[in-house]
């Protein structure tokens, strides 16, 4: 078995846009996710919008920069994960497929281990 | 010592026809593509001492399996205390698939290390630049230089492209395996895409000054065989190995002495390989039997009328022009409808094919692509609009670069004139 880290992005827009009633709807069908894939589900957490997001970097002068936002600016912004345990890939993507996602996508990374 | 011929020989046959047979065989023991690459090579190394003293082997496949197999079991044990970079790769019988997970037996409807091979070098998770390189490498046999000079990029680009799909197959755990059946013909759509790219590729070099590669050609009809051999039920693979038998068969024709590009009209159809088309028609009459076709098998059958057709007065444009139809529905790409326009033009006359060619000309994926303007312009000449034609031709000849291709147009633009 192993880990993979399944991302989920959002458009934050659309979100925010969202039909009334749709924020209980989605939880449900988390909800429902995790109950089928109890299993497989090692971890998984929705995120605050990145209007809450604080970036810390260091500048090049090695000056620490706390800035407001998200890392990188882009039109889909990271909203949630869940981490699954998977025989290979393909079951990964078998998982993943079944994870909400109506205002975005997945991206899945399997996760390295230091042994 | 001396070459001897007949062992270089042999070696070389079997490199071109078992290395993919070795390969598999062997990384079903390694369970890591990187040591199964270096013992095939070994074995077929050390198979030109072997059979220079010892005589060819009656199944060099075998001999070099053995060999291969013997090299990875023996450096296994040599490494077996040494800590691995790399996971191992996913066996299917180790580790069944997600469909198979409430069923213990966890069989898969086929089985052949072949396939696991080109299943994997083929997953739909690797770019398609990475699959068709993997495929040319661990499915041909071909060096990183060959594949790399089969696709114009520096050695060095290929190596990397190759060792970092190597990486997500290991990393990423892309199971090496046949997949079950619900996902099958969509992974065998897969493989067969990526042989037919191989194929289009030989067949018209995107630049350069030959017409053909050949060698890519020829892998890729090997490369079809091998499908046909393993998976003889499949009306896709037949569709597929129809489609390159019935399209090469035309090779010795499209061009001249000087390599000049002869149209299907001034082709020689004597000199048209007869066995090439037989095995084509009748690969695609059983492709076409069962079930909704796919795009490969509807190409063939639109070569296998081309094909039956003694003369090229006699090719019937109607039933061309219906198969394009058809595939248009399934495949609806902007040059497959511009291939329906022009076998309506021969089927209906050139005004019909002008109005289909006129509907495509603002279709933004045909822009920049020189053979919607080569077909207005030869349909136009055909009406006697000679100055739109001579435009068209025009526009052609700026986005071609193939150099027969570029003197083919230039000689059409010069006959206008004429």
């Amino acid at each position: 078995m192993a880990q993979y880290m399944i991302l989920i992005y959002d458009d934050e827009v659309s979100w925010a846009g969202a039909a009334p009633g749709a924020m209980e709807e989605i939880v449900a069908e988390h909800t429902a996710f995790k109950n089928s894939y109890q299993e497989h589900l090692v971890d998984g957490h929705g995120l605050h919008p990145t209007t809450t997001a604080t970036s810390v970097r260091t500048d090049s002068t090695g000056e620490l920069l706390v800035t407001d936002g998200a890392f990188a600016e882009t039109k889909e912004a990271l909203g949630g994960y869940y981490v699954i345990e998977a025989a290979n890939l393909d079951e990964a993507i078998a998982i993943a497929r079944h994870v909400p996602a109506r205002f975005g996508g997945i991206e899945i990374r399997p996760i390295r281990t230091f042994d | 010592m001396s070459a001897n011929p007949a062992v270089s020989a042999a070696v070389a046959e079997a490199h071109r026809h078992e290395w993919a047979f070795v390969l598999a065989a062997t990384v079903r023991i390694t369970r890591d593509i990187d040591l199964a690459e270096e013992c095939v090579q070994d074995a077929y190394a050390s198979a030109l001492t072997a059979w220079a003293k010892a005589g060819i082997p009656s199944r060099p496949g075998a001999w070099l399996t053995t060999a291969a197999r013997r090299r990875a079991l023996d450096l296994l044990r040599r490494r077996a205390t040494a800590q691995r970079a790399l996971p191992l790769l996913l066996d299917d019988e180790l580790t069944p698939g997600p469909d198979e997970l409430d069923d213990d037996t966890g069989t898969t409807p086929i089985g052949d290390d072949r396939l696991r091979l080109i299943f994997t070098c083929c997953h739909p998770t690797l770019g398609q630049q990475a699959q068709v390189a993997l495929t040319l490498r661990l499915l041909c046999g071909l060096s990183t230089r060959e594949v790399a000079s089969a696709f114009l990029v520096t050695e060095p680009t290929m190596a990397a492209r190759i060792t970092r799909a190597k990486k997500k197959i290991t990393t990423a755990r892309i199971p090496y395996r046949v997949p079950p059946e619900p996902e099958l013909a969509a992974r065998v759509d897969v493989v067969l895409t990526v042989v037919h790219l191989l194929f289009a590729t030989g067949h018209t070099a995107p630049a350069g000054d030959e017409l053909v590669r050949r060698d890519l050609v020829e892998r890729s009809l090997d490369l079809a065989r091998m499908l046909r051999t393993l998976l003889p039920d499949n009306p896709d693979v037949a569709g597929l190995l129809a489609l390159i038998l019935l399209t090469d068969a035309r090779r010795h024709t499209r061009t001249d002495d000087a390599g000049g590009l002869l149209l299907l009209a001034e082709q020689d159809r004597n000199l048209w390989d007869r066995r090439g088309i037989d095995e084509g028609i009748a690969l695609v009459r059983e492709a076409l039997g069962r079930r909704p076709p796919v795009r490969f098998t509807l190409m063939a059958a639109i070569a296998a009328v081309h094909g039956e057709a003694p003369t090229y007065a006699d090719t019937d444009w109607r039933e061309i022009a219906a198969l394009y139809g058809v595939l248009v529905q399934i495949w609806p790409s902007p040059v497959v409808a511009l291939n329906r326009a022009v076998a309506i033009g021969f089927a209906h006359g050139p005004a019909a094919g002008l109005v289909e060619l006129d509907i495509l000309t603002s279709e933004p994926q045909l822009a920049g692509y020189g053979y919607l303007p080569a077909a207005r312009a030869h349909l136009l000449a055909d009406q006697g609009r000679v100055a739109e034609a001579r435009l068209a031709y025009r526009e052609a000849l700026l986005l071609t670069e193939n150099t027969v291709e570029r003197d083919f147009l230039a000689e059409r633009l010069a006959q206008l004139d004429t």
